[in-house]
């Protein structure tokens, strides 16, 4: 069967309510299934990092963007390429440390928690914990290791989302990339 | 930026069985306009939407399975039924904002009517294809290019794989039903991918 060739001319932009309530009925779903907060982020990382694997892909196919040069040049794309293109919003990049490997994405407003309040007994879960994994994920499948977790979040009474962004290494060609 | 098919479509009512079937144009003034509502505007991705929900599928049949060890038909059908009310409660929160603005409806009809445009066009992108119903509460809503299923494959192969992919959208319609006041059970069938048959029964009180 081959690929429809009119598929890049296809309209991609859904909605943004159906992505976020899917996401909320899969956090509820997940604090049924799993005992404590923990467990929940966990799972929710890893399910990110199995769609960061694929996403990257697919963002690579549709944005023609090639290999970036250093990690300012990664953090750009992130924030005003990929973070526009998937979920509609572009954060700032802010909080370079001195040697250039770490930073923060701040995102204004989280459209994975638009209508969400946390209960009270759920003050360790990390809700939109799903997006440090599809970050890792992707990264990973371009040679980077990288380290990324939530440093505050709005809905655990902060006053910004903030993304930290770690880089630990290149990861080199001839090994396989590391297996979840 | 809502991309609406110029051409209205046709839905053709019929009855099921036995009866000629009859076209009815649809008024386009009554309900066809879309509204930008709120936050409406904000547009995620498809794809990111796509991969979601088959790592949603995947995770609820990989924890029932680790638990199991093997899983049977009722294992199976367990998952499905999760799956669908995930779906459920997603609707139901998707059909209030998308309501929140329109005028409320003469009658069942009328309700499928919007399911079937202004509601599929936000959710599955595209209008339902045709609409047939049999005018005692059940409707066929088939849609020839399903968008959870245009990635998977153009033909039969996976055919077996197409209800787990089917059950959250489901859900979805059931719960919109359901919070628009009509209790249903809604099923999915394919015969050959990407099209697929939503059967809508409305269950009388």
């Amino acid at each position: 069967m081959s690929r429809q060739s009119n598929r890049t001319t296809d309209s991609k932009k859904m909605n943004s309510e159906l992505f976020t309530l899917t996401y909320g009925a899969l956090v509820t779903q997940l604090c049924k299934d799993y005992e404590n907060d923990e467990e929940v982020n966990k799972q929710l990382d890893k399910m990110g990092y199995n769609i960061g694997v694929r996403l990257i892909e697919d963002f690579l196919a549709r944005s023609s963007i090639g290999r970036c040069q250093d990690f300012r040049e990664t953090a750009d794309v992130i924030a005003k390429v990929a973070f526009k293109m998937y979920l509609g919003i572009t954060p700032s990049v802010t909080n370079w440390s001195p040697g250039g490997d770490e930073f923060s994405l701040i995102l204004e407003n989280n459209p994975l928690a638009d209508f969400v309040e946390l209960p009270d007994n759920h003050s360790a879960l990390i809700y939109s914990n799903l997006l440090c994994g599809v970050l890792r994920g992707a990264l990973e499948m371009v040679q980077m290791a990288v380290d990324v977790k939530f440093a505050q979040d709005s809905l655990r009474g902060d006053n910004v989302t903030e993304i930290r962004m770690k880089f630990i290494k290149r990861i080199e060609e001839n090994l396989p990339a590391g297996d979840e | 930026m809502l991309i609406i098919h110029p051409s209205i479509f046709n839905f053709a009512y019929s009855h099921i069985t036995g009866c000629p079937r009859v076209n009815i144009e649809c008024n386009r003034t009554s309900r066809s306009r879309l509204v930008v509502y709120g936050r409406f505007d904000r547009m995620a991705d498809e794809s990111l939407f796509e991969f979601l929900h088959m790592e949603i599928v995947s995770h609820i049949f990989n924890e029932q399975q680790s638990s199991k060890g093997e899983m049977d038909n009722k294992d199976r059908a367990a998952c499905i039924s999760l799956l669908e009310a995930m779906g459920f409660r997603v609707g139901q929160g998707l059909i209030e904002r998308l309501t929140r603005d329109t005028p409320s409806f003469k009658d069942e009809l009328d309700i499928m009517k919007f399911i079937c445009k202004d509601f599929w066009t936000k959710v599955f992108r595209r209008q339902v294809d045709n609409l047939r119903t049999n005018h005692q509460g059940t409707y066929v809503l088939q849609d020839n290019k399903f968008s959870l299923l245009t990635q998977f494959s153009g033909g039969k192969q996976y055919l077996d794989q197409a209800p787990k992919y089917l059950a959250f959208s489901c859900g979805v319609v059931r719960g919109a039903l359901s919070n628009l006041g009509l209790e249903s059970v809604v099923t999915a069938e394919v015969s050959i991918m990407p099209s697929c048959k939503f059967q809508v029964v409305i269950q009388k009180l």
